[in-house]
């Protein structure tokens, strides 16, 4: 078997590896940061419509959703569109309930500028999205935002 | 005194855990943001009927759309391309004719007295009507704003909207603040 040789005969200088490390935790802290892990699984079949006047959402702690979409399992569900909370099904009566639980979960001086976010499929009748807003107001959550996709 | 040196710790394998980490934490990340159109919901009343002040009818840009996605705007067929224009027009009303919004002098900063239009946009929707419709609506509207404001930032400071200190922009939005009400729902019969 060959050796490693130790010492070399006018062979290339080795690299200085030893701030690599450094380097890697940097992005990985910076990764680590930038990451948020709490996505919730989609039951429903969204499809953003597109609008050109979007603006960013700051800050997702502040932000809760409400999904509404055909279920992706159409033959247990059906093919009405429903409203998504969490991981599982709701109704509009359950609206009320979900908005006063995120409300709960957060810092007082963070909960006024708590916004709810309705993604809603484009193919959605706006009957239901019309409930939902009916909900969000007597849930006094006022700050909501259609979700939409930046059209190019 | 006899210094011991210190062994040397092997740190090279340091790296390789690091970027096992960063790797997998590349692979779980989703950095998308989610986008939308931001509004604001008017808080329920118990009875708007008594003290509601009435709103001239010349105030008032009423937007209907019906279960086929098609626009009644004041009172006439329209197309969704065409409302942006007329949207600009009601809310500037650059004419001061007679028939869009009447306008207050109010003291802005950096403006002095200024103009300002009382308008409001009413946007009605049938039950019927697809969400995606609804939002091309929405966004026209947002746009006309948008544009005002641009169009206005662009000639009294020379430069974008975006680009405006934060007392600029709102110095701008008193001029044009943004008033779209989405009307309460109506209980239609079947």
């Amino acid at each position: 078997m060959a050796k490693f040789r130790k010492e070399r005969k006018g062979g290339q200088q080795k690299l200085n590896t030893s701030s690599l490390p450094d380097i890697v935790f940097m992005l990985l802290f910076f990764f680590m940061v930038a990451t948020s892990m709490k996505e919730v699984t989609m039951q429903v079949k969204i499809k953003s419509p597109e609008a050109t006047e979007v603006t960013k959402l700051e800050q997702k702690s502040l932000v809760s959703y409400v999904y509404v979409g055909v279920p992706l399992s159409s033959k247990k569900y059906g093919s009405e569109p429903r409203i998504q909370l969490n991981d599982s099904f709701a109704t509009v009566d359950d609206i009320e309930n979900y908005i006063l639980q995120e409300r709960e979960g957060m810092k007082e001086a963070d909960r006024p500028k708590m916004t709810v976010s309705i993604k809603a499929d484009a193919d959605v009748q706006m009957g239901t999205i019309t409930d939902i807003k009916q909900a969000l107001r007597k849930a006094q959550a006022l700050k909501i935002s259609y979700s939409a996709r930046k059209a190019q | 005194m006899a210094k011991k040196e210190t062994p040397e710790l092997n740190a090279s394998s340091l790296a390789d855990i690091a970027f096992l980490l960063l790797i997998f934490f590349l692979v779980a990340t989703t950095m998308s943001t989610d986008t939308g159109l931001a509004r604001m919901l008017p808080p329920i009343m118990p009875n708007t009927e008594d003290d509601a002040p009435p709103i001239k009818e010349r105030n008032v840009f009423t937007v209907l759309l019906n279960f086929k996605n098609q626009l009644l705007v004041e009172g006439e067929w329209l197309d969704v391309k065409d409302l942006r224009s007329k949207a600009k027009e009601f809310i500037a009303n650059p004419g001061n004719l007679e028939t869009l919004p009447e306008k207050t002098d109010t003291e802005v900063e950096f403006f002095g007295t200024y103009p300002v239009s009382k308008g409001v946009i009413s946007l009605q929707n049938d039950r019927g009507s697809t969400y995606q419709a609804y939002l091309e609506v929405q966004n026209e509207l947002q746009a006309a704003y948008n544009e005002l404001r641009e169009e206005l930032a662009k000639s009294k400071f020379r430069k974008s909207y975006d680009d405006c200190s934060e007392d600029e922009q709102k110095a701008i939005k008193v001029i044009y603040p943004q008033r779209i009400s989405e009307a309460e729902p109506k209980n239609y019969k079947k």
